[in-house]
């Protein structure tokens, strides 16, 4: 007991903690894309991680081959994905809009492996790295935070915000907020529906280039990298009540510092092990979501 | 300004209205009445554009409305409160009249509309931040007019604006819409309350299953044995 008090007061916990809220933000940029776009347009995009290893893919690929500087490589990234959720909805979800649930659900699965065999047949399997380092911050002798992760919380933390006052304050996006609410009488507002999903599509797809951004300064890029942080989106998303933004980056917040504070106390699989039966236990005390007030 | 002529519209192979033909004038208050399932509601979203017409026209000031896409219908001047007044709940009072505004034209005068809007119901302004989702039906039905209204329409289509509201509302709903067509506003209006709706609209056209039954200014078909005996109650 003495020895879990002294752990719990100890300065690496506090640094645990602080790695908890870093890694909390850019779990938070994951979900946002995703929320949106299923906020918006009651899809989910399975693939939506996998369009995130794409922008990650274009980045690399712009940089390491090609030569070109890093910002705009990323800005060249986030400009493509965005484009690939463009086509990902003109192409598929716009045809299934009507469509049952599931039928959207194994189509936008379906792309998920078109873009990992796409992935694979042009890069290969191996795991491509930036070489990339931008060192650590140090802010005592013994806590230490990584500057990529630093970086990325902060830009979560702009993207959250340009996003709120886009979402409450513009007329477009009081349309997507309105837009989930009934689709139809939009059309009675002057809105062009279709155009205002394609609209949508792009910016969640356009976020996901952004993630990938932050993500390609941490981790190797291979084809299945959507596969380990995909599952994790999805639960966060979930977690949050699918569709509520505000939930969704509150959760991921509770999502890291789980998986965080796990990892200090045990082993970082353990972390995950934590955060899992977190999420399972919620699902059944409350399964619309942590932040979802019953209506 | 509005004519409708020989329309024929439904769902699918189900065919709702036949050879419709209506006309309203400028600075006309015109009522379509009918009972439970005559079709009112699917004319109005013929107009609107919300369902495809299987045959004849609908002309606004000289343009065809059924090869104008359905979202520009309103940039043309045509603003419609719909059935059950389908607000966005969720939204508030405010987000609700933007979106009445939406149309990059409309935009600019959107803050002088506002103050127009919430001169006519102070309830509104009142409730400015409120959740439309959460005020009485009454209330309800304001905002959805207010919202219409934002967009400084020629014509206001309005459906059944008075259902499912207690008697003292309904009463103040028309005197609202007497007062909003003493404004100038051409009204067109679909409702099942003929002895309140006649006592405000110029003329008024009578739907039975689909088809149009009677028609004339309001003092004569207060004034027929037919409407008396099916609609009155006398
Ligand atoms: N979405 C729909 N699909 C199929 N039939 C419909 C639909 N909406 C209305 N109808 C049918 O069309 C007819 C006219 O309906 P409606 O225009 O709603 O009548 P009203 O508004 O006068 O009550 C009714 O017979 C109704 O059952
Ligand atoms: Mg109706």
């Amino acid at each position: 007991m003495a020895e879990f008090s002294e752990a719990l007061f100890s300065i690496f916990f506090i640094e645990t903690l602080l790695n908890g809220l870093l890694l909390g933000g850019i779990l938070a940029l994951l979900s946002l894309g995703l929320n949106l776009i299923f906020g918006v347009i009651d899809v989910v995009w399975i693939c939506y991680a996998e369009i995130i290893m794409v922008g990650m893919y274009l980045i690399f690929w712009l940089n390491t081959d090609l030569g070109l500087h890093i910002i705009p490589s990323m800005f060249l990234g986030i400009l493509f994905t965005g484009f690939v959720g463009w086509l990902t909805h003109k192409l598929v979800i716009s045809k299934l809009i009507n469509a049952a649930p599931i039928n959207q659900l194994i189509a936008t699965g379906g792309l998920l492996f078109f873009f990992q065999g796409a992935a694979m047949i042009v890069f290969g399997i191996e795991f491509r790295n930036m070489g990339i380092s931008l060192g650590s911050l140090a802010l005592s002798e013994d806590i230490y935070l990584s500057w990529t992760r630093l970086l990325s919380f902060a830009i979560s933390g702009i993207i959250v915000i340009i996003l709120y006052v886009f979402l409450s304050k513009s007329y477009l996006g009081a349309a997507i907020r309105a837009i989930s609410q009934d689709r139809e009488i939009m059309t009675l507002m002057g809105v062009d529906t279709k155009k205002l999903y394609l609209m949508t599509s792009a910016i969640g797809g356009g976020l996901a280039g952004l993630a990938g951004c932050l993500l390609v300064l941490q981790y190797d890029v291979h084809p299945f990298i959507g596969l380990s942080f995909g599952p994790i989106t999805f639960i966060i998303c979930v977690m949050g009540g699918l569709g509520n933004m505000v939930g969704g980056f509150l959760a991921a917040f509770i999502f890291s510092e789980l998986i965080t504070i796990g990892g200090y106390f045990a082993e970082i699989e353990w972390g995950y092990v934590l955060a899992f039966v977190f999420f399972i236990a919620m699902m059944f005390l409350k399964p619309e979501g942590l932040f979802t007030r019953k209506s | 300004m509005l004519r409708i002529s020989k329309l024929n519209a439904g769902y699918g192979s189900f065919q709702a209205l036949f050879n419709i033909d209506i006309e309203v004038n400028f600075g006309e208050a015109v009522a379509v009445i009918g009972p439970n399932g005559a079709g009112k509601t699917t004319l109005m979203r013929a107009v609107s554009g919300l369902i495809p017409v299987k045959s004849g026209s609908v002309d606004m000031e000289g343009v065809d409305l059924i090869n104008t896409p359905s979202h520009d219908i309103v940039k043309l001047g045509i603003a419609h409160v719909p059935e059950h007044r389908r607000l966005f709940p969720r939204m508030s009072v405010e987000d609700n009249m933007k979106m009445g505004s939406f149309s990059p034209q409309f935009r600019e005068k959107y803050a002088e509309r506002l103050e127009f809007v919430y001169n006519l119901f102070p309830r509104m302004k009142e409730r400015r931040n409120q959740l439309a989702g959460t005020m009485s039906g009454g209330e309800q039905q304001m905002c959805a007019i207010g919202r219409a209204l934002m967009s400084d329409p020629k014509i206001l289509l309005m459906d059944e604006p008075s259902a499912g509201l207690a008697p003292v509302i309904v009463q103040q709903v028309f005197e609202l819409i007497d007062k909003i067509k003493s404004d100038g506003l051409t009204v067109l209006i679909v409702e099942q309350n003929v002895k309140q709706v006649l006592k405000v609209v110029d003329r008024a056209y009578i739907l039975e299953a689909g088809s149009l039954r009677m028609q004339g200014s309001s003092k004569k078909l207060l004034g027929s044995k037919e409407v008396q005996k099916a609609y009155l109650g006398m």
